[in-house]
């Protein structure tokens, strides 16, 4: 059997097994074991997308909360009845045709996915004009003023009151289908002449220029796949927590994606998808710390805010000293596990 | 009137220095033209006009019947122009074979959401593009290197790899600047060696930079001197070195005596 | 809308634009040094309103000298914060040094939550910024008269430094070429910590009168100040101090006269700033006062 047949039929195993766990929870599993699952596959989404830019293009952009409320709203406004929405829209009314359109969730997630995208690139003119540091602050500031439209555009988004009573059509299938997807689809696009083209920038965007790269093109390629994923992860996030408003999805939320990503390792998808899923995991489970708990004898009080101290320590634990993360700039791959493999069985 | 390559009076100013005035040259396709100075006196920046890294204050660059002044580097590259930098400017973090293929992203066709869709006609441009640049590498003689990290290579292979992945990009005029820095008299000469084998295999145009003069008045057919910017001598080699204002400018710098 | 009216309206702006103004040139000092934007630079003046509090109550130390103490302690916290978090990793990319920075303001906004609580404290304002005054038929609060005033006499005393003394000569040749200014053989370190003191406690001063202004304080109180002294900076030509001062006074006016002039615009009033830096990057990125950047390959 050659490698290339190995690998596809390893895959193929790995996706049915996925499957067949998903199965079982959506099943039996508990509703607190469903939520973690879910939150799982959202963070990998946005972490697989948000690295692409962050980790494969060298850049530092702070506004995928942006993108993430745009998906979210627009995803939510399309899945919304007429009534609902004439229900909720109780300041001003909902501005047509918006008020009268209702589609399927799907749709809306691709339309939520479009809108982001749409978004990325009205910005990504002044963007990308700048580079470092500058470049930071643009985007951190464009989450600030979608977060203030948000609030003010009373017609579009009702304002301060948010969307509410959203069916929660996320399933585990809807979750882990979208994050399959944005997995392979940016592993395709990062290994190929495209993604070759981002490192380039990435390491020396004069070099890259000289060679025949044009950044502008490339940066916005991923500027825009990875807005466009951050908006479908929004549509996901809303139909999960069924409500939404402008304070939900702040620069907060971007600190958590930034976390992931330098710890799971700047510019790798697999250490993206572990950290992810650690974060998703660990976040709830260190929701401990900040509950009251009661030892028998003696009850410790829980501290609010402490998760968020441990998070940045462990964020400027990893920066400090173990600069590549989990995996570096290393992907895992069949090949590498079946050489390992190899190795140890000689041994 | 040539049509292959002229430079049309460059001029470029930084605030109040001028860095680079009324530069002219014509070349000829084929031709190995140096291009020498003390430091500071212009040289990069000429290329940096040329390449579109700067836009002249004024004058003209022309480039087979097209003013081609202030296009963006990628596009100057594009039309196929290709230089290597003075300190080294590889993609330290990637491998050899894939510092190369960076120069053949602008031959690809395929759209990116192809790519990202992994159809079978990206996949074949990718085997291609993957196929040539290894061609590549033998030819530089790096083959073996291929899936070294660029950064980890000797300071002489570097040198060698930054000409290789400049070739790649497929330029019809090579602009090297200062290829030889930083070599042993050894390495030097084989590198002359090879840019004198590398035209006229791909019957290639050279403009070059170089302070080590044994290694241009030994390659080069034709010489232009700049000094604070000005020309102060063109002609063959010889002449060069005969000719009493370069004389001149290089004992005021005894730097490169 | 009346002259009164206006004129009021105008003294508000620039006070607003004075505390902006403070805030910008600690930004403004470190980038020109270090190229970094220092994203804990805004939660300094949440630290020092603490600071301030906790003189003024648990010490019950008078303001004249608190204020000027917890200025001190907030500059000697900015150097720590660089040891701590920048100095590793001056040779690092640049992409780290600025996530470190933004570690950094995350974990000071959340230790204020596990320390003192998200509740916000009220801020033991001195009588005197108090008392509300009659100018003309205007009514104005003392406070905001003495903001642009100590504005003002900081920032000479900061010229002074940076323009007449040894170490401001230095910091100057270290922003404008950092890498022959070590090769020099200044001790870049010092000039950084200084820079940093400074930079802090001209935040802190800030922190103390934003504080004084509204008069409470919460662990989140520098993130909004922060991001537009930041923009105020970038504004003014960023590395430039006395274009940090200028652009903080058109950002505060700025920000100040919209809303007076155009109601409406009330809710929008946060995104303005970002609009501002949006207009400036894309038009003049050197900033008002900022000498063109040159790029060299
Ligand atoms: N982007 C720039 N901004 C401002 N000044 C510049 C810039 N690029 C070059 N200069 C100045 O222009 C002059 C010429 O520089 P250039 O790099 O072209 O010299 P050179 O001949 O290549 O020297 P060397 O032999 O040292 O490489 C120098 O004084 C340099 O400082
Ligand atoms: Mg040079």
């Amino acid at each position: 059997m050659d490698t290339s047949t190995r690998n596809a039929l390893c895959t193929i195993l790995l996706l049915a097994v996925l499957a067949a766990v998903l199965y079982v929870f959506q099943k039996h599993g508990t509703e607190y074991q469903i939520r973690i699952l879910n939150n799982m596959a959202i963070f990998i989404t946005l972490a697989v997308s948000y690295n692409l830019v962050n980790g494969f293009c060298g850049i530092l952009h702070l506004g995928p909360n942006a993108f993430i409320t745009i998906g979210a709203y627009t995803s939510a406004l399309l899945t919304m009845s007429p009534a609902e929405k004439q229900l909720s829209f109780i300041i001003e009314p909902l501005i047509w045709p918006l008020s009268v359109i209702q589609v399927p969730f799907a749709v809306s997630l691709i339309a939520g996915g479009i809108a982001a995208t749409f978004f990325a690139f009205l910005i990504s003119f002044p963007v990308f004009r700048v580079r470092g540091d500058y470049l930071a602050i643009v985007t951190l500031g464009f989450g600030e003023v979608v977060r203030v439209l948000c609030n003010a555009m009373q017609s579009l988004t009702n304002g301060p009151l948010g969307l509410k009573g959203l069916t929660p059509y996320t399933t585990l299938w809807w979750s882990w289908g979208v994050a399959v997807f944005t997995v392979v689809v940016i592993t395709k696009l990062v290994n190929s002449s495209y993604g070759r083209a981002m490192k380039a920038i990435r390491e020396d965007e004069t070099a890259a220029k000289a060679m025949g790269v044009d950044p502008f093109k490339h940066l916005l390629l991923a500027f825009l796949v990875s807005a466009f994923f951050s908006g479908v992860a929004g549509g996901l996030l809303a139909h999960l927590i069924t409500t939404i408003s402008p304070t939900l999805f702040t620069f907060f939320l971007t600190f958590n994606l930034l976390i992931i990503i330098v710890v799971g390792g700047l510019g790798s998808t697999s250490g993206a998808v572990i950290a992810a899923a650690l974060f998703a995991w660990g976040g709830e489970a260190l929701r401990v710390v900040e509950s009251p708990m009661n030892l028998g004898f003696i009850t410790i009080p829980g501290i609010p805010g402490m998760r968020m101290v441990l998070f940045s320590i462990i964020l400027m634990v990893v920066i400090l000293f173990a600069r590549r993360g989990i995996m570096g700039r290393s992907e895992l791959s069949w090949d590498r596990l079946f050489t390992a493999l190899r190795l140890q069985t000689k041994a | 009137m040539n049509d292959f390559f002229q430079l049309d009076n460059l001029v470029m100013q930084f605030g109040g220095l001028t860095a680079v005035k009324d530069f002219s040259i014509i070349i000829e396709p084929g031709e190995l033209v140096g291009l020498i100075g003390p430091n500071g006196a212009g040289k990069t920046t000429v290329f940096n006009m040329i390449t579109g890294f700067l836009t002249p204050t004024s004058g003209r660059v022309l480039w087979q019947g097209r003013d081609i002044t202030g296009w963006p580097p990628h596009a100057v590259t594009a039309q196929g122009i290709a230089r290597t930098f003075q300190n080294i400017r590889l993609f330290t973090d990637m491998t050899v074979l894939e510092n190369v293929m960076v120069s053949f992203h602008h031959t690809i066709r395929s759209r990116f959401w192809k790519a990202m869709l992994g159809l079978p006609s990206h996949k074949r441009e990718e085997k291609r593009i993957e196929k040539e640049a290894r061609a590549f590498l033998e030819e530089l003689h790096l083959g073996h290197l291929a899936d070294e990290k660029a950064g980890s290579l000797p300071y002489g292979q570097q040198r060698r790899l930054e000409i290789a992945r400049a070739l790649a990009a497929r330029p019809k005029l090579l602009l090297l600047d200062e290829p030889a820095a930083g070599m042993n008299p050894q390495e030097t000469m084989e590198l002359a060696k090879l840019v004198r084998e590398i035209r006229d295999r791909r019957r290639l145009t050279v403009f070059l930079i170089e302070h080590d003069m044994k290694f241009v008045m030994g390659l080069c057919e034709r010489i232009k001197v700049l000094d604070y910017g000005i020309t102060i001598a063109e002609g063959s080699p010889s002449e060069i070195q005969r000719h009493p204002d370069v004389i001149k400018a290089y004992l005021g710098e005894p730097k490169h005596a | 809308m009346t002259a009164t009216i206006l004129t009021q309206q105008f003294i508000n702006g620039i006070s607003l634009g004075s505390l902006y103004a403070l805030v910008a040139i600690g930004y403004t000092m470190v980038y020109g040094i270090l190229r970094l934007i220092n994203f804990a630079h805004g939660d300094l003046l949440m630290v020092a309103a603490y600071a301030a509090i906790y003189a003024v109550t648990l010490l019950s130390l008078p303001w004249q000298i608190s204020f000027p103490l917890v200025m001190i302690l907030t500059g000697l916290f900015g150097i720590l914060v660089d040891r701590v978090a920048y100095k590793p990793l001056r040779d690092a990319p640049r992409i780290s040094l600025l996530i470190s920075a933004i570690g950094v303001s995350f974990l000071l906004e959340n230790l204020a939550i596990v320390l003192i609580g998200g509740v916000p404290k009220g801020f033991p304002r001195p009588d005197i910024f108090a008392r509300v005054i009659d100018l003309w038929g205007l009514r104005i609060q003392v406070l905001t008269v003495y903001t642009p005033i100590l504005t003002l006499v900081l920032l000479m005393g900061l010229l002074y430094i940076v323009h007449r003394t040894k170490v401001g000569k230095a910091m100057r040749a270290a922003s404008k070429d950092f890498e022959t200014t070590r090769l020099m053989g200044i001790n870049l370190d010092r000039i950084i910590a200084v820079t940093f003191f400074l930079g802090s406690s001209l935040a802190a001063a800030g922190g103390i009168m934003w504080a004084m202004k509204y008069p409470q304080v919460n662990p989140f109180m520098g993130v909004i100040p922060g991001l537009k002294a930041f923009i105020a900076a970038v504004l003014g030509g960023i590395g430039n101090i006395v274009g940090a001062v200028v652009g903080g006074f058109v950002l505060g006016l700025g920000e100040i006269l919209i809303v007076a002039l155009f109601p409406q615009m009330a809710q929008y009033r946060d995104a303005f700033a970002f609009a501002v830096l949006i207009l400036v990057l894309l038009f003049r990125p050197t900033g008002i006062m900022g000498e063109p950047i040159t790029d060299k390959t």
